[in-house]
């Protein structure tokens, strides 16, 4: 297989330009011609569908959600990021597309990076315009933060409350083509499967989550939003219904799947506190200012954390890391407090924890000026654990947050699949081996808005329309799998609950495939998960029928999809055999236990392709280069 | 602790429904209320009955997704919270917890405990947004804002849209949803060129669904999880008022 | 919803609405508020003695026509008032067609929860009132007394009326219902008017209760001051 990704020539800042002229165009009165389907609704999947609405082509949206507007974009906190400069600081295009390169740890396309600096811009615009009511100066500008990998601020936020912010901005943008007749939006209907023609994407078919009727859709294109896949960890800071059924189904129908292994583990999330917890939530990063994280010296001490004397703690941030201390970039304090655990220092039940204390902050500068700086996320993390953090100090434990992996796509958006384009989460393209704080926003909105307006356009004038039918046979074909899958998962008469099994696989995948990996562990990975899955497929327990709303039903079809993901994310961790951004491969350590990248044998994205059930994945490279950013080694000592 | 937990069950939209007994043993005062009935359904499950349908998606509070009424309160007990951050120290060994579907015309059931709440979205489409296409926006920082309405329009932009203020609301009533989206886009410059238009289309949309009229009970914002305040209520009647009497 | 005529002009739209309904219905319910307060005071002239109140009855009666024109207004803000809160009532029932098993509230109060009841039974008791005091058929022994200077005796019929006890009970408490009545409507009317001046913030929230208990005090003493002698017959 070649993989093209179709960079445009030229110098990087004339790149988009070029290209944006080089495209065909469909003309106006021709765009009514074409449907185009997109598979999710949050940042990426709203703004795609509200934009192709606006310019006329008619679009059917589909999203597992009650509403649009209940995406998991919604919970993003933080904010986005564009290169506005409106504070003066030294800002600029250029820097916040090499900012990005380098967070993500010099493995993400630079072409692909550039162009998503230059449109950041252009989403503040938007969203302002849109009425999205961000932070403001008494002066009435917009004010900006700073965000972790920047000197600069450049982050625009709605208090919290961003991403729900930013999304609801979309989603009125996409009722306001509901409304036109231009957008069919399609809630509660989930895709299970993509039919392709000649090799072309022509349509999906999808599940009515209500009534349980299996429906097919043919449209000359289709866009897949679908998010990332944390929740192959089963705890994760994704929503519970984020899944990767889509993207999944798509790999198996020839799209190639770019770099799996790369998933980031946020290091402030509420620790896990039972055996039947179903979820992990995030604290915000900002805690890590004033708070200082520690564990007990001594292996297995259990005394309250009061009664610990400050001699005996060890603020093993501050130690190893003196220069950064309790700010140590997500992916380092993640792993440092990983190993603190598994040393079996870590705190609070089951050990899974370290602590973040305030007590100095709260001397040094008064317990008001906290409350002031953390109070709503004091009040949550109560709300949460019953503890008081002003008194005893917060528990916190990394939690998989987010998924730079994804389909492969070119510079286009399109998949190796003619006619099916990938965006935000979905796709691997701009945030290579790690992502920096608040640039998802940004790309979802980037791909959704400015991106794939253009370059589905021009895959439509160049191809045409599909000129196919729902009669086609491999709709039927399509739909026949489906529902023999459906039937197959209700059918096993098992007596495991798909919650317990994907219990099994969460653990499996975040003791070896998680925050630090090895090539012993994943192997063995490599050899348990086939062995759940066969317990899966032998075992499970589904009740009801298809005929309803039956969500044990939907958690397993899901699940299926998981059991196969997770041996792919193991093998292409197994495969990359260097330490990179949130890829950490023990083997490939600096002997002071940091990250060691091979820039010599793996500046490249690891692309897998589906060679049949029972056959190994086939891995493509596509190499990196780097033009405009020189690799340069992360340290943070 | 252990829980006697009265849920209403139902098979589908058009099938009558139950209110059902089940026990909750073994609860975890550091549970949330959804990971308590998580637990109910693992258990159901293995005894191969259907487990109770309830919505959620995020269970971090934020999506709107979920939506139970326990005892008798849209989102339970506390103030200022969804469900899914509802935690179960809030209830004692031995309490009786009733659970029950948002109950509106406008919100039919679906199964169990999970509605339709596609009337929200139909509110929307008549006119809940500003009518900007792509690509057509001048510079952010072109207008400036008022701090103050920008952050009014933000407190009411705060909204979930999960539908609790119809739900606990004596008349079936939408009128803190539909006035928080009102004065979303009222507090802001941006949403000026269309503001008579928008609320009279939305109150109208509002109308057809079959929502109940308010009557200034205020239950609404007593249990909204994001404490929307019912100033934007008589914001939208003003604004509908002057809207519905000025010259066509 | 009924089907709308197209041409329907934008206002009858409005007035049809749920807004307008409640707009109709806080519009009347202050026109019948400022009603109740000049009705009491009117009234509270009978502590003033027997001349003051007949002359205050003989100069509205000599009003004539004009008299029956405030009537007939009267009864066409009632009209209104009662129309809108029917169809408020019948919307509200509709939204809701199941109840919860496990009712709750947490700040609704038992005046708003109880509007068309109160407003019901006032209603009954303004019929009754108006059958007794201006109409004259349920007590025509009281009715049809004049004074020296050849007025209409109201204050003796009134002092006469209230001075039995079961008229006098029906009067406290239809006056108690019109107090919890009017409680909720007043200041609920402001909010529905769009009132949000913070200034002004204590007509949505004060006003009704504290107005609601001066209009109870202020029409309750007359019955109990009759019942329990302190305003007599004339000697």
């Amino acid at each position: 297989m070649k993989l093209d990704a179709k960079i445009p020539s030229g110098p990087i800042q004339e790149k988009w330009d070029r290209h944006r002229f080089e495209l065909k165009l469909v003309n106006p009165a021709n765009k009514r011609k074409y449907s185009v389907i997109v598979v999710g609704s949050g940042l990426a999947g709203g703004s795609a569908a509200a934009t192709l609405g606006e310019l006329g082509y008619h679009v059917d949206c589909f999203c597992y959600q009650d509403s649009a507007r209940r995406a998991h974009s919604i919970a993003a906190q933080g904010g986005i990021n564009a290169a506005k400069n409106y504070q003066n600081d030294g800002d600029s295009i250029w820097r916040l597309f090499y900012d990005t390169v380098k967070g993500g740890d010099f493995r993400a396309r630079e072409a692909n990076v550039y162009r998503l600096a230059q449109i950041s811009n252009a989403i503040i615009d938007q969203c302002v315009a849109q009425g999205v009511p961000f932070g403001r100066e008494y002066g009435g500008l917009l004010d900006n933060r700073s965000f972790g990998g920047a000197q600069v601020s450049r982050t625009f936020y709605a208090r919290g409350q961003t991403g729900q912010q930013l999304l609801l901005g979309c989603y009125q943008a996409l009722a306001r083509q509901v409304n036109t007749g231009q957008v069919k939006m399609h809630v509660r209907e989930e895709m299970l499967d993509l039919v392709l023609v000649n090799g072309r994407a022509v349509g999906i078919v999808t599940r009515n989550m209500v009534t349980g009727e299996i429906r097919k859709w043919v449209a000359d294109a289709v866009v897949l939003a679908t998010g990332g896949y944390s929740n192959a960890y089963y705890l994760s800071t994704n929503a519970k219904g984020c899944n990767t059924t889509a993207v999944w189904r798509a790999y198996k129908k020839g799209a190639v799947f770019a770099n799996p292994c790369y998933t980031q583990i946020h290091p402030t999330g509420i620790p896990q506190h039972g055996e039947y917890q179903s979820k992990l939530t995030l604290m915000s990063e900002s805690l890590r200012n004033d708070g200082r994280v520690w564990v007990p010296k001594e292996v297995g001490d259990k005394r309250a954390p009061g009664d610990i004397p400050e001699g005996e703690r060890d603020y093993y941030l501050e130690r190893i890391y003196p220069s950064f201390g309790n700010l140590a970039p997500r992916d380092v304090s993640s792993r440092a407090a990983k190993r603190m655990c598994d040393e079996g220092r870590g705190v609070g039940p089951g050990g899974r924890g370290v602590y973040l204390d305030f007590e100095d902050a709260i001397h040094r500068v008064g317990i008001d000026t906290v409350r002031a700086r953390y109070g709503n996320l004091f009040h949550m993390y109560e709300k949460i654990t019953g503890e008081d953090p002003y008194k005893v100090p917060m528990r916190i434990y990394p939690a998989p947050h987010y998924t730079m992996g994804g389909l492969w796509v070119d510079y286009n958006l399109m998949s190796t699949i003619p006619g099916l384009f990938v965006i935000g989460e979905a796709n691997f393209s701009d945030h290579g081996a790690n992502r920096l704080g608040a640039s998802a926003l940004m790309q979802g909105l980037a791909d959704g808005y400015f991106v794939i307006p253009y370059t589905m356009g021009d895959f439509l004038a160049q191809n045409g329309p599909s000129g196919v039918s729902l009669d086609d046979p491999a709709f039927a074909e399509t739909e026949n799998e489906v529902r023999a899958r459906i039937d197959r998962l209700l059918n096993i008469g098992g007596d495991r609950t798909p919650d317990n099994l994907h219990i099994e696989l969460g653990k499996v995948m975040w003791d070896y495939c998680g925050m630090s990996r090895t090539k012993e562990g994943l192997e063995g990975a490599l050899e348990k998960i086939p062995q759940i899955r066969q317990e899966f497929w032998e075992n499970l327990k589904v009740v009801g029928n298809n005929e309803s709303l039956n969500q044990t039903l939907e958690k397993a079809g899901r699940l299926a999809d998981f059991m196969e993901l997770s041996e792919l994310m193991c093998r292409d961790a197994l495969a990359r055999e260097e330490s990179c951004g949130g890829h950490f491969r023990e083997e490939h350590q600096t002997e002071d236990g940091e990250a060691k990248r091979n820039d010599e044998d793996f500046s490249h994205v690891s692309v897998w392709e589906f060679k049949g059930e029972d056959q190994a994945p086939e891995m493509h490279k596509e190499a990196l280069t780097f033009e405009n950013c020189k690799p340069s080694i992360r340290s943070y000592k | 602790m252990e829980l006697t937990l009265h849920v209403w069950r139902q098979d589908g939209p058009d099938s009558p429904g139950r209110m059902e007994i089940y026990k909750a043993d073994d609860v975890s005062s550091d549970m949330s209320f959804l990971e308590m009935l998580d637990v109910v359904n693992e258990r159901l499950l293995e005894e191969g009955k259907e487990p109770i349908a309830f919505d959620h998606d995020c269970r971090e509070g934020i999506c709107g997704t979920c939506s139970l009424m326990i005892n008798g309160v849209a989102h339970g007990p506390e103030e200022g919270t969804t469900v899914c951050q509802l935690h179960m120290r809030k209830f004692k060994d031995g309490d009786s917890i009733y659970i029950e579907p948002w109950r509106a015309r406008a919100f039919p059931i679906l199964r169990d405990l999970v509605v339709d709440r596609g009337a929200f979205d139909r509110i929307i489409e008549a006119g809940g947004y500003v009518s900007v296409a792509t690509g057509n926006a001048p510079d952010a920082n072109t207008i400036p804002v008022n701090r103050d309405e920008s952050e009014m329009a933000m407190d009411a932009a705060a909204c979930i849209g999960c539908g609790a203020c119809v739900a606990s609301c004596p008349n079936g009533s939408a009128m803190l949803f539909v006035a928080a989206k009102v004065a979303h886009l009222g507090h802001l410059p941006q949403g000026q060129p269309e503001r008579q238009k928008r609320v009279l289309a939305m109150v109208e949309q509002m109308d057809k669904e079959g929502f109940g009229y308010c009557t200034n009970h205020y239950e609404c914002e007593a249990v909204c999880p994001k404490e929307i305040p019912r100033k934007f209520i008589a914001e939208m009647n003003r604004d509908y008022l002057k809207a519905g009497m000025a010259a066509e | 919803m009924a089907a709308r005529k197209p041409r329907m002009n934008r206002l009858a739209r409005t007035l049809q609405s749920s807004i307008g309904s409640k707009f109709l219905m806080s519009v009347t319910g202050i026109l019948l508020l400022l009603f109740v307060i000049a009705h009491m005071l009117g009234n509270l002239q009978v502590f003033a003695g027997p001349d003051q109140l007949n002359a205050y009855a003989a100069k509205l009666q000599s009003l004539g026509p004009l008299l029956w024109v405030v009537r007939l207004g009267l009864l066409a803000i009632f009209v209104v008032h009662i129309g809108a809160a029917i169809r408020v009532t019948n919307s509200n029932r509709a939204a809701r067609p199941v109840a919860y098993v496990y009712p709750g509230s947490v700040q609704s109060t038992f005046a708003g929860r109880t509007m068309m009841m109160s407003g019901l039974i006032v209603l009954a008791f303004l019929i009754y009132h108006v059958l007794h005091f201006t109409v004259g058929t349920t007590n025509p022994d009281h009715f049809h007394l004049v004074d020296e200077t050849g007025r209409h005796d109201v204050y003796s019929m009134v002092v006469m009326g209230f001075s039995q006890w079961p008229i006098a009970l029906v009067y406290v408490v239809a006056n108690i219902l019109v107090g919890v009545h009017i409680s909720h409507g007043a200041s609920s009317a402001f909010q529905t008017l769009g009132v949000t001046h913070p200034r002004l913030a204590f007509l949505k929230q004060g006003f009704g209760p504290g107005i609601a208990t001066l209009i109870v005090v202020g029409n309750l003493s007359m019955p109990l001051a009759c019942l329990f002698g302190l305003v007599q017959l004339p000697a």
